[in-house]
């Protein structure tokens, strides 16, 4: 097992409290927007500014694009979901500084190298993205704030990302252990 | 009286502005637990590291307790708070395709940009890679339309 783990060294909240302020976080954002938390909405807004940008047109003509943008006045990016985003980025800005934990690298095990660690980041992130437009919703948006409002798919999703990762886990265990 | 903007007793740019400070608590959050290492992440799947778990169920549990409570002291209508809707195949499939990504990238979307706050080059490299997979889905869409829109039951909760 790694004992060498060397993020053993740097401190992290108590996993319950630190479960406790997540649930407090996601209960605000029900109370004051009626809405739970979400990440991949906001990368779905700047692709669809994005598209919207080069050329204006080509949202037309693609019926899951023009639905959403519409949805939001012709401006995807004045959303929820990426304000709320911004305001990740400080926050993880913030706390990552206060405890000494800013540094610009590349995670991995020291079994495999920075190239391998890279590729299969880009892999991972193409999958979620995707499977997130499916799913409507990652593991923020679908799985955890759905289950806290008792959302029968928010169960169901979990599950599936769940199952499916400790399903796979055999086959990618030299990226891990 | 809640959800405060349903009921619109806040403007919308006060909503804007409060998603952002709930976004900061959630970044903040994930980062101090330790969401933003994908050692740390991918440990849950294979014993040496349970904070996923701890972390995400404690949460869920609290909220929907929280919930409860405020709906019983009748401080929030819950039919005003979006329930996600359950489109059952795509719930499945994209879920697996998900979870597919979460053990080769380590890294869920919210918890990358938390990662890369923080200077996580594989978290940026991911995020590079969530472009792409949006992307991809929407240019595709035609091919997925039918599954996406399967087996739609409604906005159903687990305790109807």
């Amino acid at each position: 097992m790694p004992t060498t783990y060397e993020l053993k060294k740097t401190k992290y909240l108590n996993p319950y409290l630190g479960g406790v302020l997540l649930g407090l976080v996601l209960l605000s954002a029900n109370f004051i927007s009626g809405r739970g938390l979400g990440a991949s909405g906001a990368v779905k807004s700047v692709v669809a500014t994005s598209i919207m940008t080069v050329d204006k047109s080509a949202v037309e003509k693609m019926p899951f694009m023009e639905e959403y943008t519409q949805s939001h006045g012709q401006n995807p990016m004045k959303s929820w979901l990426v304000f709320e985003m911004l305001g990740v980025l400080v926050g993880g800005f913030l706390s990552g500084t206060l405890a000494g934990r800013l540094k610009l690298k590349v995670e991995h095990s020291p079994k495999i190298t920075s190239r391998r660690r890279l590729i299969f980041a880009l892999a991972g992130g193409v999958l979620f993205g995707f499977g997130s437009q499916l799913g409507r919703g990652c593991t923020s948006g679908s799985a955890l704030s759905g289950m806290a409002v008792l959302s029968l798919g928010g169960f169901i999703t979990m599950m599936a990302i769940f199952g499916t990762a400790f399903a796979l886990a055999y086959f990618f265990r030299r990226n891990w252990i | 009286m809640g959800p405060l903007a349903p009921n619109e007793l806040i403007s919308e740019n006060t909503n804007f502005l409060l998603a952002f400070l709930i976004g900061t608590g959630f970044g903040w959050v994930l980062e101090s637990s330790g969401f933003s290492s994908s050692r740390k992440l991918a440990g849950v799947f294979y014993g040496y590291d349970m904070v996923v778990l701890k972390v995400f169920f404690t949460g869920a549990v609290t909220c929907m307790l929280g919930l409860l409570f405020m709906s019983l002291f009748g401080w929030i209508d819950l039919e005003l708070v979006y329930v996600n809707p359950t489109y059952l195949t795509s719930a499945i499939i994209g879920g697996v395709v998900m979870g597919a990504g979460f053990i080769m990238g380590g890294f869920c979307p919210g918890t990358s940009f938390c990662a890369a706050s923080i200077g996580k080059i594989d978290a940026m490299v991911f995020i590079g890679g969530l472009f792409l997979g949006v992307y991809g889905f929407a240019f595709t869409y035609g091919w997925w339309e039918k599954l996406y829109m399967a087996a739609y039951l409604g906005e159903r909760k687990v305790s109807k």
